[in-house]
């Protein structure tokens, strides 16, 4: 439960670091090295349920909706076919890898399989960006959700590849060196690592120069391009790196529940996704990672939750969709954004007050 | 029409071999050759009917999408809700009434003042941040999907097709022809027709409304440019109103539609959402006559598909959205 109270602080003290220089803001920041010594010695503190289902899951959702906070914070492209792209490397290590299907799957060992399925769904993902490049704003929004429930029906149709609505079950999961890498802790480890290494790529790629310049094609593409920039590379590039960030994370989700199905790529997971970036906040790489928690809890406990207070436990879809209202309605940033303005006003009150002191 | 054909002489040969080849396809008698390539021809006009009156369905939602992008750019990805708020609707008004056209009306009125309600306190909050209000219906569609969970849960409802409309009628199209001589006619659904005209009545009543009415003008020049026309002393508003009111019903009224087309189950906004989102794409955003030849298109290309190849049904509507907006990103019949 740490996570929850410390990562808004460390989001709070590194906005405050951010002007003073080009170097990783977390350098300086004692609640950022807090948020890291709990994450890594998590697997002593936490249960097995905690880590997997709650940790582990969190982070896998958050590198997918780093994904998106990438193309839609920096990029200015809002896509929905973030999930689609994980959904599909997902299945492409079901395809290439072991399963349950031998008839389907073609047993490659896993070090050929995820690269294979990681460098088709970076293809995939770059080819779906080629096309939502070539309109702007909520067109992107339109086209991308059209892919993903493309995606969506084309998976349950399809009984050759993706063995229509059963899915492809029993997974094999890597093992080597004598370890299982999917016991409770092993896994925990492979997905702090992935999501870590997601978390600072995006966040030195922000400050790098291409980061630089996919933020002036956000603001302004006919500067950009006026200034010598090729809008659109830049642009399908960003989508190139989004897509292999999203590839990263469907491995793992494939690997955490050793199946994959048409339900796991539906329109609404997709739309899970844009939720879980914008409830976190989609103006810093630290949000989608929030937003995640927000809802893998929610997921998780809202059903006892409301079945103690007399409430339809079955109602977690509406919670979810009347706090994503809330939050879009009154902040423009997600949940950073609050704390944000409520560390603003406390700032001024704290002001107010010693300034009132001094005058006296 | 005549431009075009100058412009792009090609394409418009390409076209007039393509509308000559389906016509005949449709009214000449097979010979035996092409029905062992590629089936009966009973297949092949069902499937065309199937298509084209799916089509009118599919213009029914992505008509009201349309006219409220156009006006008011707003992706109301919500829409999708209305219509299966509109088929529940239906589906109480005509079982408990016993009358379909009265679940009509009250579908129409019902989801109207929904879309009245959204656009007053939503919409009219956040004008011009369009993102926002994308994002804003994402969730309201998601609120809605589990209130109407709620109220009716997850089972499939069907609308009685009332009596005057039950059976098949013969259509002056031979099929086949009889060892004897005698000439086979297509045998096709009554009610399946009635509402296909119903929405050609209504798409050229719209398209009446919009070009030779007063109204019409208003929202046409609010199409255009909303800022010049409130500063003519349009009351601009009342017109984001009316129209959100009028897409909103016509989503309802296709609710009813396919609500006794096919079925209404939690899933169905979805599947119309999506269904009205490549319409529009491929006929160009805000332009009716563009939603009327996307919804024709893809709704052929899902019924033809579905018949002769499967398990692909959906890539070739989507790859119609993916040759469209390669060609021509702003959709076939937009101005740009």
């Amino acid at each position: 439960m740490s996570l929850a109270h410390d990562a808004p602080v460390a989001v709070g003290r590194t906005t405050k670091a951010q002007p003073a220089a080009r170097t990783w803001p977390e350098i300086n920041n004692p609640a950022a090295w807090a948020v890291a010594a709990i994450l890594l010695i998590m697997p002593l503190i936490a249960s097995s349920f905690f880590l997997i289902e709650i940790f582990a899951t969190t982070l896998i959702l958050g590198t997918m909706a780093l994904s998106l906070m990438f193309l839609a914070g920096y990029g200015g492209m809002v896509s929905l076919m973030q999930l689609t792209i994980a959904g599909f490397s997902a299945y492409m290590v079901a395809v290439f890898g072991v399963s349950g299907n031998p008839n389907i799957s073609l047993g490659w060992p896993w070090w050929l399989a995820v690269p294979m399925a990681l460098a088709l769904a970076t293809a995939f993902g770059t080819l779906g960006g080629a096309l939502a490049v070539r309109t702007e704003g909520i067109y992107t929004i339109m086209i991308t959700l059209a892919i993903g429930a493309a995606f969506y029906y084309f998976t349950n149709q399809n009984w050759a590849i993706f063995n229509g609505h059963t899915g492809i079950n029993t997974v094999a999961t890597p093992h080597f060196w004598g370890v299982n890498w999917r016991a409770d802790i092993p896994f925990y480890y492979i997905v702090l690592a992935v999501a870590a290494l997601c978390y600072f790529a995006v966040e030195y790629l922000s400050r790098a120069p291409f980061g630089l310049a996919l933020q002036g094609v956000r603001d302004n593409p006919r500067r950009m391009a006026a200034l010598g920039f090729n809008v659109n590379a830049h642009r399908v590039a960003a989508y190139a790196f989004a897509s292999f960030v999203a590839a990263l994370a469907g491995v793992l989700q494939v690997w955490n529940y050793r199946q994959i199905s048409p339900g796991s790529v539906s329109v609404g997971a997709c739309i899970d996704v844009l939720i879980i970036a914008v409830v976190g906040g989609i103006t810093r790489p630290i949000g989608p990672f929030i937003g995640a928690l927000i809802f893998v809890l929610l997921r998780t406990f809202a059903l006892d939750f409301l079945v103690r207070l007399g409430l339809d436990g079955n109602r977690f879809r509406l919670l979810i969709g009347l706090g994503f209202l809330a939050i879009v309605f009154w902040s423009s940033d997600g949940v950073i954004g609050l704390w944000q303005r409520w560390r603003q006003h406390q700032r001024r009150e704290v002001s107010r007050a010693s300034g009132g002191r001094g005058h006296g | 029409m005549s431009r075009f054909v100058e412009r792009h002489p090609a394409w418009a040969l390409i076209t007039i071999i393509a509308i000559a080849v389906g016509l005949w396809l449709v009214f000449a008698v097979w010979p035996p050759g092409l029905e062992e390539a590629i089936g009966r021809k009973r297949v092949f006009l069902n499937a065309v009917f199937n298509g084209i009156t799916l089509g009118g369905l599919y213009f029914l939602v992505a008509s009201g999408f349309t006219l409220i992008f156009g006006l008011m750019r707003n992706v109301n990805l919500a829409h999708g809700s209305l219509y299966l708020f509109g088929g529940y609707v239906g589906y109480a008004i005509s079982t408990s009434s016993g009358s379909w056209i009265l679940g009509f009306i009250v579908a129409f009125i019902l989801t109207a003042v929904v879309g009245v309600l959204l656009q007053v306190i939503v919409f009219r909050r956040m004008e011009g941040q369009d993102l926002r209000q994308t994002m804003v219906t994402i969730g309201l569609s998601i609120v809605f999907a589990d209130l109407m969970l709620w109220a009716c849960g997850g089972d499939f409802y069907q609308i009685q097709t009332p009596n005057w409309l039950i059976g098949p009628i013969e259509l002056p199209l031979v099929t086949a022809i009889k060892s004897s001589g005698d000439p086979v006619y297509l045998r096709y659904p009554l009610v399946r027709l009635v509402i296909f005209v119903a929405s050609v009545v209504i798409g050229v009543a719209m398209w009446l409304a919009l070009n030779r009415t007063r109204i019409g003008m208003i929202i046409r020049a609010g199409v255009d440019d909303r800022d010049i026309l409130a500063a003519t002393g349009v009351r601009i508003q009342l017109v984001f109103v009316g129209v959100f009111a009028f897409g909103a019903g016509l989503a309802g009224i296709a609710g009813v539609v396919g609500g006794t087309f096919q079925s209404l189950s939690p899933g169905e906004d979805i599947r119309f959402l999506l269904a009205s989102l490549v319409v529009v794409i491929v006929g160009g955003m805000g332009s009716i006559p563009g939603a009327a030849l996307g919804a024709l298109i893809i709704g052929l290309a899902e019924q033809l598909g579905s018949v002769y190849i499967p398990t692909y049904a959906i890539v070739v509507t989507f790859l119609i959205m993916v040759v469209v907006l390669a060609i021509r990103p702003q959709g076939l019949l937009a101005r740009r």
